[in-house]
């Protein structure tokens, strides 16, 4: 399996063994603290902070390295953007209607830290968290919203069977693949358009097994007493420990140090 | 008592659509073609079963007995007649949690039935939704999963578990609940024979020991053999009602229904007519045709 941006990497640190909820609420905060930032300095303490996580989470830095790959693109195109359309007072160069300031740099700069950061820092969460507990952390975050009636309970148990079924149907794509190639479908010839043309007597077996799935998934669950989120109790306890206290700690001294120095 | 099925039908809409309606070739509504019939898939049933019963009803493809089965936990509501289960009637929308969480279903495809990610998370399921305390739930969770011997595989990926393993699970699942009544609905059909004989051991086990009522759907007449009582069902209606061995020995009937006999009572019955013998059809178990054959080959002719 290739590594993508916010694959889960099983692990024993203490971002792993820290509650989704304290991970969501703080990767959520250092986010927004981020977009504050407006000075170097500033920058240079969050990235800091980030270092600090990323060694304490035990990912290889590699991973977290390569998760950033996809965002080359992106972050070239902001820097070059904001180096030829920024205006500003200190003019570096001026070549026919091109104008470089020394400003719209330092602002490149800036852009291209700031995007960085977001990305590893949102990636982190995931790495360090399961994509079931944070299901659940998201219900439980989401859970006040009953009030108005959102449907917490029921988007995570959506999820969550969204994810036990992501084998199966992988399992199941591959083997209408191969019932097709075995008579004569060819998948990997062809122009674009055919390529994707060809897919077509892939998806729809797939799309109708899945309807069926889903009526006997249902009757099912029926017949074990589901009856949505009311009254039921959990066997994935979420617990706060002393791993949350310690993270907690460890960002409320870095929105201090932003707060105080207004960074 | 167990299940109480009075005078119970049950019938479904077939469309059809009309031949003539396509030789005309003229461009019409569609919904003018189908044709509704009424099919019943169940027709005038009577049964009772007792608790801690270990029965297997048995029929072929279409016959009603899956519609049988989802009468059971009120999946479905007889349109005629009443189900009793424990005492609740099924019609009565009060008591339908009361009746699933004592009825438990395992279903016929191992995939399709396993809500949690994790083998321990998906046997919670139950419990969760009865609203089990934590410590109870996990109690629970741990000695079923252990009944169904699957305690090595507990934190393990059901798509990683095989077919007999994923129906052990699902066994697993319904324990948790504290039911009285399972209810496997075709639940060995899509297995090999190893995960077959797995399931059979587990819930042959769980109607011995924990007196749990078991009702085995198949049509596979090996597995009618291990239960103490037998139904054959064809074309919706109850043929017969008896023990494993007086089914095989009314071979016609079984024929009839469109089914086969085991082949130990197969063999008792070719050699009684090609040989003349005289043994008994209602042999089950290769065993004790074993010994049958034995006592036969050292010249005893009293093998009764």
């Amino acid at each position: 399996m290739k590594p993508s941006i916010g694959q889960y990497i099983p692990g024993n640190s203490i971002l792993h063994k820290s509650d989704p909820r304290t991970k969501l609420v703080m990767t959520v905060l250092y986010m927004v603290a981020v977009m504050f930032i407006d000075t170097f300095l500033g920058y240079g303490v969050a990235t800091l902070f980030l270092i600090i996580s990323v060694i304490a989470s035990r990912i290889p830095v590699k991973m977290v390295l390569k998760s950033l790959k996809p965002l080359v693109f992106i972050v070239a195109f902001t820097v070059l953007l904001n180096i030829f359309f920024q205006k500003g007072e200190t003019l570096l160069l001026s070549v026919w209607i091109i104008e470089i300031y020394l400003e719209g740099i330092l602002f490149a700069v800036k852009m291209a830290i700031r995007i960085i950061i977001l990305v590893a820092g949102a990636s982190l969460l995931t790495f360090t968290t399961s994509s079931i507990s944070l299901t659940d952390g998201l219900e439980r975050l989401m859970s006040p919203l009953a009030v108005i009636r959102f449907p917490a309970h029921d988007i995570a148990m959506m999820m969550s069977i969204a994810l036990r079924f992501i084998p199966t149907f992988t399992e199941e794509t591959d083997r209408i693949m191969k019932a097709q190639s075995s008579r004569g479908a060819e998948f990997d010839t062809g122009s674009f358009m055919q390529k994707i043309k060809s897919f077509i007597p892939v998806i729809i077996p797939l799309i109708i097994s899945a309807f069926r799935r889903a009526e006997d998934l249902a009757v099912a669950m029926e017949s074990r007493c589901y009856r949505g989120g009311k009254g039921r109790t959990r066997f994935r306890m979420l617990k706060f420990s002393w791993c949350d206290a310690v993270i907690s700690c460890f960002m409320i001294a870095f929105f201090a140090v932003i707060i105080i120095f207004k960074l | 008592m167990m299940f109480d099925l009075k005078n119970v039908s049950f019938s479904y809409e077939e469309t059809e659509r009309e031949p003539e309606y396509e030789k005309r070739g003229k461009k019409i509504n569609i919904d003018e073609t189908l044709i509704p019939s009424k099919v019943f898939a169940v027709e005038n049933l009577n049964f009772t079963i007792k608790k801690g019963e270990f029965v297997a009803i048995v029929g072929r493809n279409g016959s009603g007995k899956s519609t049988c089965a989802k009468l059971l936990n009120g999946l479905l509501l007889p349109e005629n007649g009443t189900v009793i289960v424990d005492s609740f009637d099924t019609k009565n929308s009060e008591f339908i949690w009361e009746i699933r969480s004592r009825v438990g279903m395992v279903f016929q495809n191992p995939d399709n039935q396993i809500i949690g990610t994790t083998v321990e998370e998906d046997v919670a399921f139950g419990p969760e939704n009865l609203g089990v305390p934590y410590f109870e739930m996990v109690e629970r969770v741990n000695s079923a999963i252990e009944t169904v011997g699957l305690s090595d595989h507990k934190s393990r990926e059901p798509h990683l578990l095989s077919g007999g393993q994923k129906q052990r699970v699902a066994i697993a699942g319904i324990l948790a609940m504290k039911p009285k009544c399972i209810v496997l609905d075709e639940a060995t059909a899509m297995l090999d024979p190893i995960g077959r004989r797995e399931v059979i051991k587990v819930i042959t086990k769980l109607n011995k020991e924990h007196n749990i009522t078991v009702v085995l759907i198949t049509h596979h007449m090996d597995e009618v053999a291990k239960a103490q009582r037998a139904i054959l069902i064809d074309k919706g209606k109850m043929v017969f009602d008896g023990t494993p061995g007086e089914l095989f020995s009314h071979r016609e009937e079984v024929y009839e229904a469109g089914l086969e006999t085991p082949q130990v009572s197969q063999l008792f019955y070719l050699l009684n007519k090609e040989e003349g013998f005289n043994l008994p059809e209602d042999t089950i178990d290769v065993d004790t045709a074993c010994a049958r054959l034995e006592a036969l080959l050292k010249g005893d002719n009293h093998v009764h």
